[in-house]
C-alpha cells in the first residue's frame, strides 16, 4: 500500500488536533514516569483508560493486523502517532509490556489461537502483561532462571520466583521464562516460555516498595502454582530463543510493536525551562556564573550524545574503535539524565529538600525523577558495568 | 539547530590520503627529531602537501585555488594532528580566508594565487597579558601619507620566521583592522622565539614598531570573530586527532605494562578514566564534524554555536587525556622519552588558544540559555 506525503501531513493534523482536544490533562496527582512506576490505583486507572481511548480512536496498534483488533495500516501511521504523543507530552501508554514486548512476540511466533485469545486485551488494556523474566538471586544472567515449571496432566506445577515485575500487581498475564528440565547439554536448553496467567492461585505479587517509598515492582512468587498447559508457548525447551527474541522487541532492535509512547520523556531542555523560572537566593538562577556553566554543560553533552549517533551512521568517520558510540549509548544516556535530575534539585535552592509534595516545586518532580533515574544507571547492567564492558569488547582492555 | 553531518565521498578520500600522507611524513621518531629545527616541518613535506593541493582549499577557483570549504580541511587538520604534525597550513588557510573575506581585489590576485601554490602565511591576532579578547587590539596603525606605521607587540605568531605574509590586528581610527604585512617589511630583530609548551611548533613575538606598509596593505572592515571561529575550528580538528592517539598511546599500554602481575589496563582504577577519554573522542569528534558542516553554509549564529561547543569539548577532553597518559605511565611518564608529554603539550597548546573550555562556555551561554523568539 502506498502513501502520500500528502495524507501522512494530513494524517499527522487530525493526530495532532485529536490529542490537543482529548489529552487527559492534570489529573491533579503526580503520575508516573513509566509503565515501570505505577504504584496506586488512581494512576492506574487514568492511565488505563487513557490507552483505551487512544485504542478506541484507532491510533493504537495501528500496524497490528485488523483481524485480531489492529488496525491494519503501514507502519508510519503508527510512528507519525507515537511522533506527536511525544510532541504532546501526553501520558504514555501503561500496557507496554504487552503493546511492544509480549504483543509483536505473540503475532510473530504465536498460534491462531493465541493470536485471537491475546491481542485485542493487549491493545483496549483491560488484559494488563508483566514479565517474568529476571529473578532476584540471578540479576541479569537470564540464562540461568532457577523458576521451575513441572508438567502434571493438564498443568504445569510452577515454583520460584521473579523480581521487577512491573505491573505485577495489575496485570492479567505474564510472559514467564522457566525451567522446565536440568538435563540439558546446557543451562540454556532447559528453559521454556509461558503465557501464563496471573491471577491462578500460588501466584502472589508482592510490590516492592522502592527508594522514592512508591510501588510499581513486584516480587512475583509462585508456590506450586497451576497453569494450564496450554500456556506453554512453542514446544517445551525453546524458552531461550524466544525470550531472546522477546528482548529484541525490548530493546528496539527489531519493529513490530504496537506503538506509543512507554515512557514520559524528559530532557535537558526540560531542565533549561526549570532553571528560567528558578530563583537562588531571590534571584534568578540563570543569573548565578555557576549555574550557568552547569547548565551549559549539560546542553552540550545533550548535544554530544545527539551528534554521537548521527556521526556514527557515517561510514567514513566510523570510530576507531568499533562500537564505542553503540555500546556507550546507555552509558552516555542514563548518566545525563541522572545528573541532569540532580542538578534540576540543585536549581530549587532550600526546596530542593523538599520531596513530593504540593509545596515542592513541580510537585516533587525532579526529586522524584533523580531517585527513579537510578532504575537506568543500575537495571540492564551498572553503568560501572558498563564502562567495563567498553572497556573490555571496545578498548580491547584486559579483563577486571 | 539540528544535528546534521555531512561527509561527502570526496572529504572521505581527503581523509584516508591525509591519513596516509601524515603517517609517512610524521611519525613519532620524525616529530622528536624535527624538535629542536628552526622550522616546525621540512621544507620538502610542505611542498608535497601543497602539491596536492591542500593549500588552496580554501582559496577560490579563481584564484588558483580548489574553492571548497572549512569541511574539506577539518579531515586533514584532524590527520595531522594525529600525528603531532606542526604544518603552517592551519595558519596559511586562515591567512587565506581573511583575505576572502576582507581582501580588496588587489590584495586577493596578489595573495591568494600564490598561497594557493604554498606560499605561507601567518596572523598576528594575540597579544601579551593572555587576553582572549580580540575585538581590541593594543597595537595600533596610523596613516602616514600613502603608508601605514604600525606599533605594539603581537604573540603567538606561528611560523613568523618563514611566513611570506603576516596578517595582523591592530586598531586604526577606534575601529580593529587587518593589515598585510609582507616578510620583506619585517626585521629579523622584529620577530623573537616564543618559549611555548608545545615544542613541534615555532611561536614569534612580533614588534610593531618600525614597520611601515602602504596603505593599500590595509584590509577591508571584518568582524574578527569570523577569523577567530575558523581557527577554533582548525585547533578543535587538531586536538580531535591528538586526542585520538592520546588514547591510543594509552591503550597500547595498559595492554601491555604488567604491575603486581596484572596489566594494569585490568584495574577498573585505569579502565574506568581510559573509557571516559574514549567517549570524549567519540563527542569531540562528533561536534568537529558537525562544526565544520555548517561552517561555510551556516548562519553566523549557527556558527558561534557549533564551533564554540567544539572548542569547548575538544579542549577539555584532549587536556584531560594528555593528563591521564602521563599518570597512566607511572614513572615513565614523568620523563621526556615517554611520548604522553608530546600529547599533552600539544592538548595545553590547544586548550589556550583562542579560549578554553570555561571561556566557550561563558560565551555560549547566553547563545544557548536567553529564551529565543
Amino acid at each position: 500500500m502506498s502513501v502520500t506525503q500528502h495524507e501522512l501531513d494530513e494524517f499527522r493534523q487530525d493526530v495532532s488536533a485529536w490529542l490537543t482536544e482529548n489529552n487527559p490533562g492534570d489529573p491533579g496527582f503526580l503520575l508516573p514516569e513509566s509503565f515501570m512506576e505505577v504504584g496506586t490505583d488512581k494512576q492506574f486507572e487514568y492511565l488505563r483508560t487513557w490507552q483505551q481511548k487512544v485504542y478506541e480512536a484507532g491510533y493504537l496498534g495501528m500496524a497490528w493486523p485488523e483481524a485480531y483488533g489492529g488496525g491494519g495500516k503501514p507502519q508510519v501511521f503508527q510512528d507519525i502517532v507515537t511522533q506527536e504523543m511525544a510532541q504532546q507530552r501526553v501520558p504514555f501508554m501503561t500496557n507496554t509490556i504487552g503493546l511492544n514486548w509480549a504483543g509483536p512476540l505473540i503475532l510473530q511466533r504465536g498460534s491462531e489461537a493465541e493470536k485471537n485469545k491475546y491481542i485485542k486485551g493487549i491493545l483496549n488494556a483491560e488484559d494488563i502483561w508483566a514479565q517474568g523474566f529476571s529473578e532476584p538471586d540471578h540479576g541479569s544472567d537470564l540464562g540461568n532462571a532457577q523458576t521451575k515449571a513441572v508438567r502434571d496432566g493438564d498443568d504445569y506445577v510452577i515454583n520460584g520466583s521473579k523480581i521487577w515485575t512491573s505491573l505485577g500487581s495489575y496485570a492479567k498475564y505474564m510472559i514467564l521464562l522457566a525451567r522446565t528440565s536440568t538435563d540439558g547439554p546446557n543451562k540454556y536448553a532447559g528453559l521454556s516460555f509461558f503465557l501464563a496467567p496471573m491471577q491462578a492461585e500460588g501466584i502472589t505479587p508482592q510490590p516492592i516498595k522502592k527508594l522514592t517509598s512508591e510501588f510499581g515492582f513486584c516480587q512475583t512468587y509462585f508456590d506450586n502454582a497451576r497453569i494450564p498447559a496450554n500456556c506453554l508457548m512453542g514446544a517445551e525447551g525453546e524458552g531461550w530463543p524466544i525470550a531472546m527474541a522477546t528482548l529484541m522487541f525490548e530493546r528496539g532492535n527489531v519493529g513490530g510493536q504496537a506503538g506509543g509512547m512507554a515512557i514520559m520523556d524528559v530532557n535537558v531542555n526540560d531542565v533549561l525551562e526549570l532553571a528560567r523560572r528558578s530563583k537562588r537566593n531571590g534571584k534568578p538562577a540563570l543569573d548565578d556564573p555557576l549555574i550557568r556553566d552547569q547548565m551549559v554543560q549539560l546542553m552540550i553533552e545533550a548535544k554530544s550524545n545527539g551528534l554521537m549517533n548521527q556521526r556514527s551512521k557515517i561510514p567514513a568517520l566510523a570510530s576507531d574503535y568499533q562500537g564505542a558510540v553503540p555500546m556507550s549509548g546507555k552509558l552516555r544516556g542514563t548518566e545525563l539524565k541522572r545528573r541532569f535530575c540532580q542538578f534540576a534539585i540543585n536549581l530549587q535552592g532550600a526546596d530542593g529538600a523538599r520531596f513530593v509534595s504540593n509545596e515542592a516545586v513541580d510537585g516533587g518532580k525532579w526529586q522524584r525523577l533523580y531517585f527513579n533515574s537510578f532504575s537506568a544507571t543500575i537495571g540492564g547492567g551498572t553503568s560501572q558495568i558498563q564502562a567495563n564492558i567498553i572497556g573490555e569488547r571496545v578498548l580491547g582492555l584486559p579483563k577486571s | 539547530m539540528s544535528n546534521n553531518i555531512e561527509f561527502s565521498e570526496e572529504q572521505s578520500m581527503l581523509l584516508d590520503s591525509a591519513r596516509e600522507f601524515a603517517k609517512s611524513q610524521s611519525s613519532i621518531d620524525l616529530v622528536r627529531a624535527r624538535l629542536d629545527d628552526d622550522r616546525g616541518l621540512p621544507i620538502s613535506v610542505w611542498t608535497a602537501m601543497t602539491e596536492l593541493g591542500w593549500a588552496g582549499i580554501v582559496i577560490p577557483e579563481e584564484h588558483g585555488g580548489l574553492g571548497l570549504g572549512f569541511n574539506h580541511l577539518v579531515p586533514i587538520v584532524e590527520c595531522m594532528g594525529r600525528q603531532l604534525m606542526a604544518s603552517p597550513l592551519i595558519w596559511s588557510a586562515i591567512t587565506a580566508y581573511a583575505l576572502r573575506l576582507a581582501g580588496t581585489a588587489e590584495q586577493k590576485s596578489q595573495c591568494l594565487p600564490a598561497l594557493a601554490a604554498g606560499a605561507i602565511g601567518t596572523m598576528g591576532l594575540m597579544e601579551t597579558g593572555g587576553s582572549w579578547d580580540l575585538s581590541a587590539p593594543t597595537c595600533a596603525a596610523k596613516f602616514a601619507g600613502d603608508q601605514l606605521v604600525l606599533t605594539g607587540t603581537k604573540v603567538f605568531v606561528e611560523d613568523a620566521n618563514i611566513a611570506d605574509y603576516i596578517i595582523v590586528s591592530v586598531l586604526l581610527e577606534g575601529q580593529p583592522r587587518l593589515v598585510l604585512i609582507e616578510a620583506a617589511s619585517v626585521d629579523a630583530a622584529a620577530l623573537n622565539r616564543e618559549v611555548i609548551i608545545d615544542e613541534t611548533r615555532r611561536s614569534f613575538r612580533l614588534t610593531l614598531d618600525g614597520i611601515q606598509v602602504p596603505k593599500s596593505n590595509l584590509l577591508l572592515a571584518l568582524d574578527l570573530n569570523e577569523i577567530e571561529l575558523a581557527a577554533m575550528l582548525l585547533l578543535s580538528a587538531e586536538m580531535a586527532g591528538s586526542h585520538a592517539s592520546t588514547l591510543d598511546l594509552i591503550v597500547e599500554y595498559l595492554k601491555t605494562r604488567k604491575q603486581f602481575d596484572r596489566y594494569i589496563g585490568s584495574y577498573q582504577a585505569l579502565k574506568h578514566p581510559t573509557v571516559d577519554i574514549l567517549i570524549g573522542l567519540e563527542a569531540s569528534r562528533s561536534h568537529v564534524y558537525y562544526a565544520a558542516t555548517g561552517f561555510d553554509v551556516g548562519t553566523s549564529n549557527d556558527r558561534q554555536l557549533a564551533v564554540r561547543m567544539a572548542k569547548a569539548v575538544a579542549s577539555e577532553g584532549c587536556a584531560f587525556a594528555g593528563d591521564r597518559a602521563i599518570q597512566f605511565h607511572g614513572g615513565f611518564g614523568f620523563t621526556f622519552e615517554c611520548d604522553a608529554q608530546l600529547y599533552l603539550r600539544r592538548a595545553l597548546w590547544g586548550q589556550h588558544q583562542f579560549g578554553d573550555e570555561a571561556h566557550q562556555r561563558t560565551l555560549l551561554a547566553p547563545l544557548m540559555l536567553e529564551e529565543t523568539g
